[in-house]
């Protein structure tokens, strides 16, 4: 009964015979009962899945099927051959061992062709299979083979595709399916299946050691044990192993199985392992022995996006990689590859099914290994923080900036892990304009507001600044300087400590404010300008401040006697004689978390 | 089919000794767990349903096995119709017991205050109420926003492309278009608020593969599916055992026929097609699979109400 398992895809362009392929191969292995073939004359019919699709007449997602040959089970994961759909296309191939590139015969290698299988071996397949279908349609021709074959291997030369087996078959006809075709003698290599029952694809650079990220902690009475799959090497009793990230060393104890301890587990096995000693180790840590995992907070990865919603760069996603969940931002990207040729374009953003290299941050330093050597350490999900959408798959590149020392990881707590670990990307909320134009009540509505989703936040009101640090200070130019001056200071502390700061100062003056501006991060600096003509706030007079002013109490007062600079080119504009607070305060709202939800 | 637990042990520890790769059921079991141990760590309040069936027995055994030594940190939960074979009660209880985790049994009162059964109300009156309606209550009664269940992606076509972790909206309602992608052994438990997870271990696990690891595990299964002498009759062109001779309604002239029957699948006894079969141990019933196959479900009446009818129900929140 025992027999090995491969995961292989399919994948090729939408006339390639593709369906008709693997109705072929669920026929031939007697994958399909008696009852799901009665009647059917056309095997691709047999591939075929959702409602919805049928009425479109195409796959549209991936479809998992099953089947066994000999001392071999197969799953085979079924891609849309449609262009669009590099998202179906990359999620068949995270898990496949080996592709089976489907070429029509009569066509010949296509632009899809490429496409495909640069995804596929750019997901990590490292075995291809190149079948070469509809030969029924091209006489058996063996020149035609030929050519296809060759075209075929210039090409995977270039994208680093190393073993290709070709195989001329019909899927139609069963050709070179199960056993040699007597239509085609020229041919001297294995059928399909039997080949693919033998075969052992090559794997990659291995990792040198053990790694086991720990899902769960499992309490037993007193005793703990740490629960989890082997990604890479292999664990015995009484192994000196290390806890990254925080580099504590432990001696395995047990490995203990429902079944009776094991003396020794090898990848793939998911395991529960106790130590000699008591230490802490939890979710998200990974149990490592040999060699000592690569620790980084930033790396370079190739992304391909898998939603609606475009890549924000800046925005802070959810990163899961392993059993390490935490936040993360991407920088725009390096480039991307055009869809026809892959070569390597300029892009801002990344949209659904392209393809490119970024920069990602993380809010704390994770534990991987590049894709290449390791799919399960390298590759991760982006997720969207409100939808809980996965809206990207990542493989890790290579780290830009390595944490060295596993033992000596006491980090300086900076602001980035203040901010991270409210789960916001600090902002200065500057809000400009003339006495009574409103600042301070819009201000408290978008206060109230973030507070309301939970951000955190904190209202630097001109006037109770004055009241306590400032109150030294009084309305001159050289006054007012200062006063701008350490109110932008203290907001910057305050965005240090991972806070959403609002303000709510006349500020005239440009060049202070392009000061505070200079203060902070670039782009988190907000400047909402609180647009109410003179007259407008003059009229309202909410703190009868005019009427001083104007009556001569009052001196260097902005309207009045001292001059106000409304903003150039503001970030928000609010027009108050076209919108009321409640409503402006929902703009400056949308506009925020535009940014970053 | 010799290969008992024990020597399947032996085996899996010189495998470890000398370095060979696992078989596909090492694999599969290895990864189910995997899936197990994910969901629950990412989820707040876990529930496995339980019907005493031989998937939900093997996905059973998988969660003792993925937090051995402990117990799983979660309820077992079956949907009851009160139509279910006898036997499959009892199985429920003693395996529950056994495995030392509390057992909800959720009967929809509206339900069972109308009476709907399948002979009157007809298959897809009785599924909806008793079944997608009563595992809604039971979801929303116990607040559980992650549920497992033994569903396997080999039983149907249209879940041949249902995610492992599949995302259910707050009405417990499927949306294709809403399915995240799965890349990886790496799956996204999180959920928006109102949204509950289904996750199912046994996605890649063929009908051939659960009779395989119920042998080399020597899990306990239903006798039903093994061929026996039962009473039956034909009706519609489907055998049905009668488990409870007395609730079902004789047509004039209907009879009880004693037949050699088994099943494939348990579901509510008056909605189970049986088939005459000679095979009454495992091997036989993979020896009569490979011979004369007919799909798993094709003996459950309720999946052939209508066209496309397993999807139309997963939308509406079957499971």
């Amino acid at each position: 009964m025992a027999a090995s398992l491969l995961r292989l895809l399919t994948c090729g362009s939408v006339d390639d015979g593709k369906s008709t392929l693997i109705g072929r191969l669920l026929h031939d292995c007697q994958a399909l009962p008696a009852d799901k073939l009665a009647g059917v004359t056309d095997f691709s019919l047999l591939a075929d899945g959702l409602e919805a699709e049928r009425e479109q007449g195409i796959t549209i997602d991936v479809a998992y099927l099953y089947f066994q040959r000999g001392a071999r089970r197969f799953i085979l994961a079924d891609t849309p051959g449609h262009e669009q759909y590099t998202r179906n296309m990359a999620t068949g191939a995270s898990r496949a061992e080996l592709a089976i590139v489907l070429v029509d015969a009569t066509k010949g290698v296509l632009t899809q062709t490429r496409r495909h299988a640069t995804i596929a071996r750019l997901l990590g397949i490292r075995s291809f299979v190149l079948a070469v279908n509809k030969m029924d349609l091209v006489g058996y021709d063996r020149d035609r083979f030929a050519a296809i074959t060759g075209d075929f291997a210039t090409f995977a030369n270039s994208v680093d595709i190393e073993a290709v087996t070709a195989i001329p078959v019909s899927a139609l006809e069963g050709d070179n399916i199960t056993a040699p075709s007597a239509r085609m003698p020229w041919y001297d290599g294995p059928a399909l299946l039997p080949f693919l029952e033998a075969v052992e694809p090559p794997g990659g650079p291995a990792v040198a050691g053990l790694r086991l990220p720990v899902q769960q902690v499992i309490r037993d009475g007193g005793a703990r044990f740490y629960a989890g799959t082997l990604a890479a090497g292999s664990v015995r009793p009484g192994d000196e192993i290390s806890i990254a990230p925080a580099g504590t060393r432990a001696t395995v104890a047990r490995i203990a199985m429902m079944d009776g301890d094991l003396d020794q587990a090898a990848p793939g096995q998911s395991v529960a392992l106790s130590f000699a000693t008591e230490v802490d180790c939890s979710r998200g840590d990974m149990i490592a022995g040999g060699d000592p995992p690569q620790l980084a907070d930033q790396f370079e990865a190739t992304l391909i996006w898998m939603t609606e919603a475009p890549l924000l760069p800046g925005r802070q996603y959810l990163l899961k990689l392993g059993t390490q969940t935490v936040p993360a931002t991407v920088q725009e990207p390096k480039y991307k590859l055009g869809i026809d040729t892959m070569e390597q374009l300029a892009a801002r953003t990344l949209a659904l099914n392209e393809i490119g290299d970024a920069v990602v941050h993380t809010a704390r330093p994770i534990v991987f290994e590049p894709y290449e050597q390791s799919r399960a350490l390298g590759g991760f999900i982006l997720i969207d923080r409100l939808t809980a959408a996965t809206v990207a798959a990542g493989l890790v590149r290579f780290a830009l900036r390595r944490s060295e020392n596993l033992h000596e990881q006491l980090l300086t707590v900076t602001p980035e892990h203040r901010a991270a670990l409210k789960e916001q990307r600090p902002k200065l909320l500057w809000f400009t304009g003339l006495s009574g134009a409103g600042k301070s009540t819009i201000a408290n509505l978008v206060e109230r507001k973030l507070h309301a989703r939970g951000r955190h936040t904190f209202l630097l009101d001109g006037d109770n600044v004055r009241l306590g640090l400032n109150k030294d200070l009084g309305f001159t130019a050289a006054d007012r300087v200062e006063n701008i001056r350490r109110a932008g200071e203290a907001a910057k502390l305050m965005m240090d400590a991972g806070l959403i700061v609002l303000t709510a100062f006349i500020s005239p003056f440009r060049a202070e404010r392009a000061m505070v501006r200079e203060l902070v991060p670039e782009g988190d600096f907000v400047e909402i300008f609180i647009d109410t003509p003179l007259a407008e706030a003059e009229r309202r007079d909410v703190k009868g401040l005019y009427r001083k002013a104007r009556a001569g109490k009052l001196a260097n007062f902005t309207g009045v006697d001292s001059p106000y600079e409304a903003p150039e080119q503001p970030d928000i504009h609010i027009d108050t004689m076209a919108m009321d607070a409640d409503a402006a305060a929902d703009l400056i709202v949308r506009h925020l978390l535009n940014g970053q939800d | 089919m010799t290969c008992d637990g024990k020597n399947r042990h032996e085996a899996f520890r010189r495998n470890g000794r000398t370095g060979l790769t696992l078989d596909h059921l090492d694999r599969l079991e290895a990864e189910a767990i995997h899936i197990i141990r994910e969901a629950v760590a990412e989820a707040e309040r876990p529930v496995m349903l339980f019907s005493g069936g031989k998937d939900s027995v093997v996905m059973l055994h998988l969660a003792r096995k993925a937090f051995f030594p402990a117990r799983p940190p979660f309820p077992l939960l079956h949907v009851d119709t009160s139509w279910k074979f006898a036997e499959l009660y009892e199985l429920r209880d003693r395996l529950a017991a056994e495995a030392g985790m509390a057992l909800i049994v959720h009967r929809n009162p509206d339900a069972e205050a109308r009476g709907i059964n399948p002979f009157d109300d007809g298959a897809a009156v009785h599924t909806e109420l008793w079944k997608t309606e009563g595992l809604k209550q039971a979801l929303d009664a116990g607040r559980f926003d992650t549920a497992f269940g033994g569903a396997r992606r080999d039983e149907e076509m249209s879940r041949a492309k249902e995610r492992i972790f599949s995302v259910r909206s707050a009405s417990h309602g499927w949306d294709p278009k809403r399915q995240r992608p799965e890349l990886w052994q790496l799956y996204n438990g999180r959920r928006a608020p109102g949204e509950s997870l289904r996750v199912f271990p046994l996605s890649d696990w063929t009908e051939r593969d659960i009779w395989a690891y119920v042998a080399r595990e020597q899990l306990a299964v239903a006798s039903l599916y093994f061929a026996a002498e039962r009473p039956t009759v034909a009706r519609d062109g489907t055998l049905l055992i009668l488990d409870e001779e007395a609730r079902y309604p004789f047509a004039s002239g209907e009879a009880a026929v004693t037949r050699r029957v088994r099943v494939r699948t348990v579901g509510c006894w008056p909605l189970t097609g049986a088939l005459e079969s000679e095979a009454a141990t495992i091997d036989e019933i993979l020896a009569e699979m490979a011979r004369d196959g007919s799909s798993e479900r094709a003996g459950r009446l309720i999946d052939k109400d209508q066209p496309a009818s397993m999807e139309r129900k997963k939308r509406q929140g079957y499971f």
